[in-house]
Protein backbone atom coordinates (compact mmCIF):
# COMPACT_ATOMS: atom_id res chain seq x y z
CA UNK A 1 0.00 0.00 0.00
CA UNK A 2 2.19 2.34 1.08
CA UNK A 3 4.26 1.59 -1.96
CA UNK A 4 1.92 3.76 -4.30
CA UNK A 5 2.98 7.09 -2.07
CA UNK A 6 6.68 6.50 -0.91
CA UNK A 7 6.80 10.19 -0.41
CA UNK A 8 3.67 10.75 1.92
CA UNK A 9 4.49 12.26 5.37
CA UNK A 10 2.72 9.46 7.30
CA UNK A 11 2.08 10.40 11.05
CA UNK A 12 3.65 7.38 13.32
CA UNK A 13 0.08 6.40 14.65
CA UNK A 14 -1.26 5.48 11.17
CA UNK A 15 0.24 2.04 9.36
CA UNK A 16 0.38 3.86 5.97
CA UNK A 17 -1.40 6.78 3.68
CA UNK A 18 -4.44 5.36 3.03
CA UNK A 19 -5.06 4.46 6.63
CA UNK A 20 -4.36 8.12 7.09
CA UNK A 21 -6.53 9.50 4.40
CA UNK A 22 -9.52 7.16 5.76
CA UNK A 23 -9.10 8.70 9.46
CA UNK A 24 -9.05 11.95 7.65
CA UNK A 25 -12.05 11.80 5.94
CA UNK A 26 -13.92 9.79 8.89
CA UNK A 27 -12.96 12.61 11.11
CA UNK A 28 -14.02 14.91 8.78
CA UNK A 29 -17.54 13.62 8.21
CA UNK A 30 -18.47 12.92 11.96
CA UNK A 31 -17.80 16.71 12.21
CA UNK A 32 -20.38 17.51 9.40
CA UNK A 33 -22.88 14.85 11.04
CA UNK A 34 -22.59 16.94 14.13
CA UNK A 35 -23.11 20.32 11.58
CA UNK A 36 -26.31 18.07 10.49
CA UNK A 37 -27.45 18.23 13.68
CA UNK A 38 -26.85 21.65 14.28
CA UNK A 39 -28.58 23.08 11.11
CA UNK A 40 -31.07 20.16 11.69
CA UNK A 41 -32.47 22.33 14.78
CA UNK A 42 -32.98 25.24 12.96
CA UNK A 43 -34.94 23.33 9.84
CA UNK A 44 -36.99 21.78 12.84
CA UNK A 45 -37.77 24.47 14.33
CA UNK A 46 -38.87 26.42 11.03
CA UNK A 47 -41.02 23.64 9.38
CA UNK A 48 -42.59 23.77 13.53
CA UNK A 49 -42.99 27.51 13.09
CA UNK A 50 -44.44 27.60 9.58
CA UNK A 51 -47.05 24.94 10.83
CA UNK A 52 -48.07 27.61 13.23
CA UNK A 53 -48.53 30.59 11.60
CA UNK A 54 -48.77 29.66 7.60
CA UNK A 55 -49.82 33.37 5.86
CA UNK A 56 -46.70 35.58 7.99
CA UNK A 57 -44.43 32.84 7.01
CA UNK A 58 -45.81 33.33 3.29
CA UNK A 59 -45.69 37.38 3.33
CA UNK A 60 -42.60 36.81 5.31
CA UNK A 61 -40.82 34.87 2.58
CA UNK A 62 -42.53 38.07 -0.13
CA UNK A 63 -40.08 40.16 1.66
CA UNK A 64 -37.31 38.51 0.14
CA UNK A 65 -35.80 38.69 -3.48
CA UNK A 66 -35.64 35.55 -4.91
CA UNK A 67 -33.74 36.69 -7.56
CA UNK A 68 -31.16 37.73 -5.37
CA UNK A 69 -31.20 34.33 -3.70
CA UNK A 70 -31.36 32.25 -7.26
CA UNK A 71 -27.98 34.42 -8.04
CA UNK A 72 -26.33 33.83 -5.21
CA UNK A 73 -27.78 29.86 -5.76
CA UNK A 74 -25.91 29.66 -8.63
CA UNK A 75 -22.77 30.93 -7.70
CA UNK A 76 -22.38 28.94 -4.69
CA UNK A 77 -22.69 25.85 -6.97
CA UNK A 78 -20.59 27.44 -9.53
CA UNK A 79 -18.04 27.39 -6.20
CA UNK A 80 -18.47 24.00 -5.09
CA UNK A 81 -17.31 23.23 -9.46
CA UNK A 82 -13.91 25.16 -8.19
CA UNK A 83 -13.99 23.28 -5.33
CA UNK A 84 -14.35 19.96 -6.63
CA UNK A 85 -11.81 20.67 -9.41
CA UNK A 86 -9.20 22.25 -6.71
CA UNK A 87 -9.08 19.19 -5.05
CA UNK A 88 -9.19 17.52 -8.37
CA UNK A 89 -5.80 19.29 -8.88
CA UNK A 90 -4.05 18.54 -5.62
CA UNK A 91 -4.76 14.70 -6.20
CA UNK A 92 -2.72 15.38 -9.17
CA UNK A 93 -0.10 17.26 -7.54
CA UNK A 94 -0.61 20.80 -10.15
CA UNK A 95 -0.01 23.65 -8.04
CA UNK A 96 -1.00 26.34 -10.31
CA UNK A 97 -3.75 25.22 -11.21
CA UNK A 98 -4.57 24.03 -7.74
CA UNK A 99 -4.23 27.90 -6.77
CA UNK A 100 -6.36 29.22 -9.45
CA UNK A 101 -9.23 27.22 -8.55
CA UNK A 102 -8.72 28.24 -5.03
CA UNK A 103 -8.57 31.73 -5.49
CA UNK A 104 -11.91 31.22 -7.77
CA UNK A 105 -13.34 29.74 -4.89
CA UNK A 106 -12.53 32.31 -2.33
CA UNK A 107 -13.91 34.92 -4.78
CA UNK A 108 -17.28 32.97 -5.54
CA UNK A 109 -17.54 32.61 -1.61
CA UNK A 110 -16.86 36.47 -1.77
CA UNK A 111 -19.20 37.24 -3.76
CA UNK A 112 -21.63 35.22 -1.99
CA UNK A 113 -20.68 36.84 1.50
CA UNK A 114 -20.83 40.35 -0.33
CA UNK A 115 -24.16 39.87 -2.03
CA UNK A 116 -26.09 38.97 0.74
CA UNK A 117 -24.82 41.63 2.83
CA UNK A 118 -25.21 44.71 1.12
CA UNK A 119 -28.21 43.37 -1.46
CA UNK A 120 -30.17 41.92 1.26
CA UNK A 121 -29.83 42.72 4.90
CA UNK A 122 -28.53 46.19 3.78
CA UNK A 123 -31.92 46.58 2.18
CA UNK A 124 -33.64 44.71 4.70
CA UNK A 125 -32.56 47.31 6.95
CA UNK A 126 -33.11 49.76 5.29
CA UNK A 127 -36.47 48.59 4.18
CA UNK A 128 -37.35 48.37 8.31
CA UNK A 129 -37.51 44.38 7.92
CA UNK A 130 -35.43 43.38 9.56
CA UNK A 131 -36.24 41.74 13.36
CA UNK A 132 -35.20 43.56 16.17
CA UNK A 133 -34.44 47.22 14.22
CA UNK A 134 -37.50 48.60 14.06
CA UNK A 135 -39.78 46.33 12.40
CA UNK A 136 -42.60 48.10 10.38
CA UNK A 137 -42.57 47.04 6.77
CA UNK A 138 -44.18 49.83 4.33
CA UNK A 139 -45.65 50.44 1.22
CA UNK A 140 -46.00 47.37 -1.50
CA UNK A 141 -44.44 45.18 1.64
CA UNK A 142 -47.28 46.26 4.08
CA UNK A 143 -49.80 45.75 1.21
CA UNK A 144 -48.55 42.11 0.83
CA UNK A 145 -49.07 40.84 3.95
CA UNK A 146 -52.50 42.78 4.72
CA UNK A 147 -53.38 41.25 1.42
CA UNK A 148 -52.49 38.04 3.24
CA UNK A 149 -53.89 38.83 6.53
CA UNK A 150 -50.88 37.85 8.52
CA UNK A 151 -50.07 39.18 11.66
CA UNK A 152 -46.93 41.21 11.75
CA UNK A 153 -45.60 39.34 14.77
CA UNK A 154 -45.46 36.13 13.07
CA UNK A 155 -44.07 38.10 9.62
CA UNK A 156 -41.08 39.18 12.10
CA UNK A 157 -40.72 36.03 13.36
CA UNK A 158 -40.25 34.26 9.50
CA UNK A 159 -37.45 37.29 9.19
CA UNK A 160 -36.18 36.02 12.89
CA UNK A 161 -35.84 32.74 10.78
CA UNK A 162 -34.24 33.99 7.94
CA UNK A 163 -31.59 36.23 9.34
CA UNK A 164 -30.48 33.48 11.29
CA UNK A 165 -30.58 30.71 9.40
CA UNK A 166 -28.78 32.44 6.67
CA UNK A 167 -26.69 33.98 9.03
CA UNK A 168 -25.58 30.93 10.66
CA UNK A 169 -24.56 29.70 6.57
CA UNK A 170 -22.76 33.27 5.52
CA UNK A 171 -20.47 32.68 8.70
CA UNK A 172 -20.29 28.74 7.86
CA UNK A 173 -18.96 30.61 4.54
CA UNK A 174 -16.86 33.28 5.94
CA UNK A 175 -14.80 30.28 7.92
CA UNK A 176 -14.71 28.47 4.69
CA UNK A 177 -13.29 31.54 3.25
CA UNK A 178 -10.26 31.60 6.39
CA UNK A 179 -9.53 28.29 5.18
CA UNK A 180 -9.47 28.95 1.97
CA UNK A 181 -6.96 31.70 2.15
CA UNK A 182 -4.68 29.13 4.51
CA UNK A 183 -5.11 26.95 1.45
CA UNK A 184 -3.75 29.17 -0.73
CA UNK A 185 -0.55 30.48 0.74
CA UNK A 186 0.37 26.80 1.88
CA UNK A 187 -0.19 25.98 -2.19
CA UNK A 188 1.89 29.49 -3.16
CA UNK A 189 4.16 27.98 -0.71
CA UNK A 190 4.83 24.40 -2.10
CA UNK A 191 3.68 22.69 1.01
CA UNK A 192 1.10 21.00 -0.32
CA UNK A 193 2.48 18.28 -2.51
CA UNK A 194 0.19 15.12 -4.61
CA UNK A 195 0.89 13.37 -1.36
CA UNK A 196 -0.18 15.59 0.92
CA UNK A 197 -3.43 16.77 -0.87
CA UNK A 198 -5.54 15.55 2.15
CA UNK A 199 -6.14 18.68 3.76
CA UNK A 200 -7.43 20.29 0.63
CA UNK A 201 -9.83 17.47 0.10
CA UNK A 202 -11.43 18.23 3.82
CA UNK A 203 -11.51 21.90 3.15
CA UNK A 204 -13.74 20.29 -0.22
CA UNK A 205 -15.80 18.31 2.09
CA UNK A 206 -17.00 21.21 4.26
CA UNK A 207 -17.23 23.42 1.27
CA UNK A 208 -19.88 21.28 -0.83
CA UNK A 209 -21.45 20.81 2.54
CA UNK A 210 -21.63 24.34 3.40
CA UNK A 211 -23.21 24.48 -0.16
CA UNK A 212 -26.13 21.62 0.55
CA UNK A 213 -27.37 23.64 3.54
CA UNK A 214 -28.58 26.76 1.24
CA UNK A 215 -29.44 23.87 -1.57
CA UNK A 216 -31.91 23.82 1.28
CA UNK A 217 -32.28 27.42 2.41
CA UNK A 218 -32.92 28.55 -0.69
CA UNK A 219 -36.31 27.11 -1.61
CA UNK A 220 -37.48 27.07 1.95
CA UNK A 221 -37.42 30.57 2.56
CA UNK A 222 -37.12 32.25 -0.63
CA UNK A 223 -39.10 30.52 -2.83
CA UNK A 224 -42.24 30.39 -0.54
CA UNK A 225 -43.68 33.54 -1.15
CA UNK A 226 -43.14 33.80 -4.74
CA UNK A 227 -46.42 33.24 -6.29
CA UNK A 228 -48.35 35.09 -3.27
CA UNK B 1 -4.81 2.90 -3.05
CA UNK B 2 -9.04 3.39 -3.09
CA UNK B 3 -8.99 7.00 -3.78
CA UNK B 4 -10.60 7.55 -6.95
CA UNK B 5 -9.36 10.64 -8.81
CA UNK B 6 -12.52 11.67 -11.07
CA UNK B 7 -12.68 13.42 -14.55
CA UNK B 8 -13.25 16.57 -14.77
CA UNK B 9 -15.59 15.66 -17.39
CA UNK B 10 -18.24 14.47 -14.80
CA UNK B 11 -17.95 17.52 -12.63
CA UNK B 12 -18.66 19.84 -15.27
CA UNK B 13 -22.07 17.60 -15.92
CA UNK B 14 -23.05 17.55 -12.27
CA UNK B 15 -22.96 21.18 -12.23
CA UNK B 16 -25.17 21.72 -15.38
CA UNK B 17 -27.25 19.27 -14.01
CA UNK B 18 -26.90 21.42 -10.47
CA UNK B 19 -27.67 24.60 -12.50
CA UNK B 20 -30.57 23.28 -14.61
CA UNK B 21 -32.28 21.20 -10.75
CA UNK B 22 -31.92 25.40 -9.78
CA UNK B 23 -33.69 26.48 -12.52
CA UNK B 24 -36.84 23.82 -12.12
CA UNK B 25 -36.81 24.28 -8.61
CA UNK B 26 -37.24 28.50 -9.32
CA UNK B 27 -39.69 28.26 -12.44
CA UNK B 28 -41.92 25.66 -10.32
CA UNK B 29 -42.44 27.72 -7.50
CA UNK B 30 -43.92 30.73 -9.67
CA UNK B 31 -46.42 27.85 -10.13
CA UNK B 32 -48.92 27.39 -7.63
CA UNK B 33 -49.38 23.84 -7.87
CA UNK B 34 -51.39 23.87 -4.73
CA UNK B 35 -54.02 25.80 -5.99
CA UNK B 36 -53.85 24.31 -9.73
CA UNK B 37 -54.55 20.72 -8.86
CA UNK B 38 -57.21 22.11 -6.00
CA UNK B 39 -55.19 20.50 -3.07
CA UNK B 40 -56.22 21.92 0.35
CA UNK B 41 -53.56 20.68 3.00
CA UNK B 42 -50.90 19.06 0.93
CA UNK B 43 -47.89 21.68 0.64
CA UNK B 44 -47.29 20.27 -2.91
CA UNK B 45 -44.90 23.26 -4.06
CA UNK B 46 -43.16 22.71 -0.57
CA UNK B 47 -42.81 19.06 -1.89
CA UNK B 48 -41.69 19.53 -5.08
CA UNK B 49 -39.13 22.07 -3.87
CA UNK B 50 -37.49 19.69 -0.84
CA UNK B 51 -37.73 16.19 -3.55
CA UNK B 52 -35.61 18.83 -5.79
CA UNK B 53 -33.04 19.92 -3.51
CA UNK B 54 -32.54 16.33 -2.08
CA UNK B 55 -31.86 15.41 -5.63
CA UNK B 56 -29.33 18.12 -5.79
CA UNK B 57 -28.24 17.41 -2.28
CA UNK B 58 -27.13 13.58 -3.45
CA UNK B 59 -25.56 14.92 -6.52
CA UNK B 60 -23.09 17.18 -4.57
CA UNK B 61 -22.61 14.18 -1.88
CA UNK B 62 -22.33 11.55 -3.76
CA UNK B 63 -19.63 13.40 -6.75
CA UNK B 64 -18.35 16.71 -5.46
CA UNK B 65 -18.00 14.79 -2.09
CA UNK B 66 -16.71 11.62 -3.20
CA UNK B 67 -19.39 9.34 -1.31
CA UNK B 68 -19.82 7.37 -4.66
CA UNK B 69 -16.21 6.12 -3.93
CA UNK B 70 -16.11 6.34 -0.20
CA UNK B 71 -15.59 3.77 2.18
CA UNK B 72 -18.76 2.26 3.51
CA UNK B 73 -17.81 3.66 6.73
CA UNK B 74 -17.98 7.04 6.00
CA UNK B 75 -21.44 6.26 3.81
CA UNK B 76 -22.50 4.48 7.54
CA UNK B 77 -21.31 8.47 9.20
CA UNK B 78 -23.63 10.13 6.34
CA UNK B 79 -26.78 7.77 7.09
CA UNK B 80 -26.37 8.06 10.49
CA UNK B 81 -26.54 11.80 10.36
CA UNK B 82 -29.41 11.57 7.96
CA UNK B 83 -31.55 8.90 10.19
CA UNK B 84 -30.34 11.32 13.49
CA UNK B 85 -31.61 14.06 11.86
CA UNK B 86 -35.01 12.15 10.35
CA UNK B 87 -35.41 11.17 14.26
CA UNK B 88 -34.90 14.50 14.92
CA UNK B 89 -37.80 16.10 12.72
CA UNK B 90 -40.33 13.31 13.22
CA UNK B 91 -40.23 12.97 16.96
CA UNK B 92 -40.45 17.03 17.44
CA UNK B 93 -43.35 16.75 15.10
CA UNK B 94 -45.03 14.12 16.58
CA UNK B 95 -45.41 16.16 19.48
CA UNK B 96 -46.13 19.49 17.86
CA UNK B 97 -48.37 18.40 14.84
CA UNK B 98 -50.75 15.96 17.10
CA UNK B 99 -51.62 18.56 20.14
CA UNK B 100 -55.09 19.45 19.74
CA UNK B 101 -55.95 15.84 17.67
CA UNK B 102 -57.53 15.25 21.44
CA UNK B 103 -59.32 17.91 23.45
CA UNK B 104 -58.16 18.00 26.54
CA UNK B 105 -59.89 20.08 29.19
CA UNK B 106 -57.62 22.24 31.19
CA UNK B 107 -59.80 23.50 33.78
CA UNK B 108 -56.21 24.68 35.82
CA UNK B 109 -56.53 27.72 33.23
CA UNK B 110 -59.34 29.99 34.63
CA UNK B 111 -59.84 32.39 31.38
CA UNK B 112 -60.73 28.62 29.84
CA UNK B 113 -64.75 28.63 29.22
CA UNK B 114 -66.31 25.20 27.70
CA UNK B 115 -68.81 24.52 25.20
CA UNK B 116 -71.11 21.48 24.85
CA UNK B 117 -70.99 20.82 20.55
CA UNK B 118 -72.72 17.49 19.39
CA UNK B 119 -72.16 16.06 22.84
CA UNK B 120 -68.44 16.44 23.25
CA UNK B 121 -67.22 19.49 25.54
CA UNK B 122 -65.07 21.79 24.02
CA UNK B 123 -62.29 24.21 26.02
CA UNK B 124 -62.19 27.27 24.25
CA UNK B 125 -58.62 27.47 24.33
CA UNK B 126 -58.40 24.76 21.69
CA UNK B 127 -58.71 24.82 17.98
CA UNK B 128 -60.36 21.90 16.24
Amino acid sequence: MSDAHPHVAVAEQFDDAEQQHEAAGLGMWIFLATEIMFFGGLFASYTIYRNLYPAGFLAGSGLLNAKIGAFNTVVLITSSLTMAMAVHSAQLGRRKALIGFLFLTLLLGLTFVGVKLYFEWYHDYLTHVAPGFGFHPEGADLARIHALHAPLSAVELFMCFYFLMTGVHALHMVVGVGILTVLIVKAWRGRITRESHNIVEMAGLYWHFVDIIWIFLFPLLYLLGVTR
Amino acid sequence: MSEHVASPKMYVVIFLSLIGLTALTTAVAYVNLDAMLGLKNLPLNTIVALVIAICKASLVGLFFMHLRWSSNVMRLVVVCAVFWLAILITLTGADFFTRNWIPIPRPWQASVTYQRSSGIVIPSNVRR
